[in-house]
């Protein structure tokens, strides 16, 4: 029995929208490294729900978008370990996560 | 979906409101470590979300990879990277809190501006494929989307032998800026960074 109402799209697009702007002030304010790459996890699933919520309302019998997030959480963790690897070799050569005396390519 | 509406949408409530409790406690809390522990609140909750939009195999992904792969990496490194330090004071903090704080407020207003006002092209229920969704993410994982299925594997050993690479102490023979030979035992030797103090 499928029922012909459901939650508006709509308000699945403002979580999204609202969760990937808390991920974008994020990743322009926080001064620990570690908190950057939690804000570009959250700004990923913020963009994960859209797909989704698309998927399901748009695109309800295909569902590429269902495929889509699947692709994005594998780049994701990819993104994740090299990330954390990146870090761990900075700390070692800087002994600090602080964003700001990372400035070895300034001019 | 089957259930009823009043209950769709008071999951719907609470899982959204959870989501972005915690992506602010996420981005504002003091200890790095209450951070971590929110985000993973975070990822069940999108699962959650995943659940209610028909998805139990993305939900499934979603609470595999990110909680229980992504997650538990990012407490190892808060572990690895665990030292107190006094951070210096920015002198010009308070413009680019203002600054940035609006920029983040304009894309809101825009991206719920056109969340609201456009007319989006929602197909019938009736053809929903339902509780069927994962034979046909198989199906389009094994036809169609099979060339970049192949790449993703590709992708991840590349991730994991660069990771590998990145975070190992010493891979060369040679330590590049002194020229001395380094020895290549696993454990952790105090070593004088290379990088420190220089402003």
């Amino acid at each position: 029995m499928m029922s012909l109402e459901s939650i508006p799209i709509q308000a699945f697009l403002i979580v999204s929208s609202a969760l990937f702007c808390i991920g974008v002030w994020g990743l322009l304010n926080s001064r620990n490294a570690v908190r950057v790459l939690m804000s570009i996890e959250l700004m990923l699933n913020a963009v994960n729900i859209n797909l989704m919520a698309f998927s399901s309302y748009v695109d309800n019998n295909l569902i590429q978008g269902q495929v889509f997030t699947i692709f994005v959480i594998t780049v994701a963790a990819a993104e994740a370990a090299v990330g954390l690897a990146i870090l761990l070799s900075l700390y070692r050569n800087r002994v600090t996560v602080d964003m700001e005396s990372f400035n070895l390519l300034k001019w | 979906m089957s259930i009823a509406i009043t209950t769709q949408i008071i999951c719907f409530s609470v899982l959204s409101l959870v989501i972005l409790i915690g992506a602010l406690g996420v981005v504002l809390l003091e200890s790095i470590v209450y951070s971590a522990f929110l985000l993973g609140g975070v990822f069940m909750s999108v699962a959650g979300l995943y659940l209610l939009l028909n998805a139990s195999f993305v939900a499934a992904a979603q609470v595999l990879v990110y909680v229980g792969a992504v997650n538990v990496l990012i407490i190892f490194a808060i572990m690895l990277v665990n030292k107190k330090e006094d951070l210096k004071p920015i002198s010009d903090i308070k413009s680019r809190r203002i600054i940035s704080t609006s920029i983040c407020l304009t894309l809101l207003s825009l991206l719920i501006r056109v969340d609201l006002t456009n007319v989006w092209s929602l197909s019938s229920p009736q053809n929903s494929i339902g509780e069927e969704s994962t034979i046909r993410i198989g199906e389009h994982l094994f036809s169609d989307y099979l060339l970049p299925f192949e790449v993703a594997s590709v992708l991840l050993l590349m991730a994991m032998i660069g990771a590998i690479v990145l975070a190992r102490r010493d891979v060369m023979s040679k330590d590049i800026s002194t020229g001395l030979p380094v020895d290549q035992e696993l454990l952790e030797k105090s070593s004088e960074p290379l990088l420190t103090n220089k402003n």
